[in-house]
């Protein structure tokens, strides 16, 4: 246990600065600072916002992964940092900093793909992977189902949201309903008082015509749109809009297309796990659901807890210890942020 | 020894002095690739000076104004190299550095200008070896002078600038001299933004239909 290799991690693709410390499968430290609040009078992430709050949280974070780890830097024995995709300007603030770790304490670095480590993480909690597995990913930023063949070097790419992330349609219609931003937890809360079954919005390319060309793609612009209608509609008439129906409608509706398409798609590949991550994983209806449905058809699903859902840098200490434990090579010092890194190239 | 850097202008520029001189000096070609640049330039002074990181005892930095994007990238790699070497880290203006090597160069009173974009410079006024004004952002109209204005700013902007004369970009040469003789004031690794970064609030919702 003790001779596996201490990886550090750091994480700011968007708002959340993560340096997360783990030995081996074990993790040690997740430190997180968010810039959150300094984004909900604006309603989204501000990208200089974000970017600015990143370098002055850098440090002060490393520092608390240390403590809690109780490591010093100089015991660390490889860096990982997310080189994309994300924010080009938030991106390159932690890969500056990894580089400055890599040339100061004469460690290998590791650039990985943000996507891949989201699925990495789960190693931390539930144990090595099974190969092929199905993740699908759904936060603010990304939308996606992916085969892993292997999380260090064979991930490809089956299906993505074709307009908005699905953690984006939660913060739009949270915005609608008049929920604080990020909108993914108050619906979540808001969605429990409600019934689900009182307005059926529509699910995004789920019909017939489009499952051709779009069968394991996702689309929530419609149903955001849909949602923003029925509401004005309502308002228009004078009647009070039932804010717990509408979430919950809406919940229902993101959560049945998530989970019917990653079902559909584990079984067209043959895989018998689906693995669940992003900040939209820690909703309580797309566990449930997706739990409930995998079970009917003898497909297991993973989730990590939701602290390892969102962005942190323990899931990219999780992808970094296992590529030193699958021998790869690490990147150079002149690895670039690449804020559009394709999803199946998982290093750079 | 005392590794310098600064990335406040579309260039990277590394130097390590060992308490006398200047002992290896690195300069990008490639513009705005701060990100990829940095790390290799320090890693090519260290080499060519046959140090090697645990050799460094401190770490200057450029604070800008300039760019943040690339200003960020030198100030979050000098605090991180600090904190990991267990090192002290020392900010100082990007437009001392230039107003340094003109002052060697044999200039006395003149201002330094340099690109700020958005069609705006970085400026900063200088007598008797002193910043005496600035920096601030401004337009160029704004800042016409007759004065010697030194850096890429007063290149860009003739109309404003007639006489330019001294160094286009800083140097970390020069801003490696700068610490180890302290001729200008010392600052805390902070970026000199200038700027409030570009965001509007959210206002009430807008109709879909
Ligand atoms: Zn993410």
């Amino acid at each position: 246990m003790s001779n596996e290799p201490l990886v550090l991690g750091i994480e700011t693709s968007c708002d959340e600065t993560g340096v997360g410390i783990v030995r081996g499968h074990t993790l040690l430290a997740d430190a997180v600072a968010s810039s959150v609040e300094e984004h909900a009078r604006f309603g989204g992430v501000v990208p200089e916002v974000a970017s600015r709050a990143h370098l002055e949280a850098m440090v002060p974070t490393l520092e608390r992964a240390c403590e809690t780890a109780g490591i010093a830097l100089s015991d660390v024995d490889a860096i990982a940092v997310t080189a994309g995709p994300g924010l080009a300007g938030a991106l390159l603030v932690g890969v500056a900093a990894a580089k400055a770790l890599a040339i100061s304490l004469d460690k290998p670095l590791y650039g990985v793909n943000h996507l891949s480590a989201h699925v990495a993480v789960d190693q931390l909690e539930h144990g090595p992977l099974p190969d092929p597995c199905l993740a699908l990913l759904v936060s603010g930023g990304h939308s996606s189902l992916l085969r892993v063949d292997d999380v260090t070097s064979s991930v490809t790419p089956l299906g993505a949201t074709i307009d908005d992330a699905a953690g984006e349609a939660f913060d739009k219609v949270a915005r609608l309903l008049g929920l604080p931003f990020p909108g993914g937890p108050h619906i979540d809360r808001v969605a429990r008082e409600g019934n689900a079954v009182s307005i059926d919005f529509p699910r995004g390319l789920t019909a017939r015509r489009d499952l051709e060309r779009h069968r394991f793609d996702f689309s929530f612009s419609g149903l955001k749109t849909a949602v923003a209608r029925w509401v004005e509609a309502r308002e228009a008439s004078g009647e009070p809009v039932p804010v717990a129906d509408v979430a919950a409608a809406f919940q229902e509706a993101v959560v049945d297309v998530l989970t019917r398409k990653a079902i559909d798609a584990a079984v067209d590949q043959g895989i018998e796990d689906i693995l669940i991550g992003g900040g939209v994983a820690a909703n309580s209806r797309l566990r449930f659901l997706a739990t409930e449905r995998a079970a009917a058809k003898g497909i297991r699903v993973r989730v990590p807890r939701p602290g390892l859902c969102t962005d942190n840098g323990a899931m990219v200490a999780a992808l970094g210890s296992e590529m030193v434990a699958r021998g790869r090579v690490p990147s150079a010092l002149d690895l670039p942020a690449d804020s559009s890194m394709p999803v199946d190239r998982v290093q750079f | 020894m005392l590794l310098a850097f600064d990335t406040a202008t579309p260039h990277v520029t590394v130097a390590l002095h060992d308490g006398e001189r200047v002992v290896a000096e690195y300069a990008s070609t490639e513009s705005m690739r701060h990100g990829e640049m940095l790390a290799p330039g320090i890693a090519d002074v260290l080499a060519r000076a046959g140090a090697n990181s645990r050799d460094v005892t401190a770490v200057a930095v450029g604070v800008g104004p300039g760019p943040f994007t690339g200003l960020r990238v030198g100030l979050v790699t000098a605090r991180t190299m600090a904190l990991a070497l267990g090192i002290p880290v020392y900010g100082v203006c990007s437009l001392d550095v230039l107003a340094a090597e003109a002052i060697d160069g044999g200039l006395d009173e003149f201002v330094v200008a340099t690109d700020a974009r958005r069609k705006e410079v970085y400026l900063a006024t200088y007598a008797d070896g002193l910043r005496t004004e600035g920096p601030v952002v401004v337009k160029p109209a704004d800042a016409a002078t007759s004065v010697t204005a030194v850096g890429y700013g007063g290149l860009l902007y003739p109309e404003a600038f007639p006489n330019t004369a001294g160094p286009e970009h800083p140097r970390a040469a020069v801003l490696a001299q700068i610490v180890v003789a302290e001729r200008f004031e010392l600052l805390d690794p902070e970026p000199l933004y200038l700027r409030r970064p570009d965001a509007v609030e959210a206002h009430a919702r807008k109709k879909v239909s």
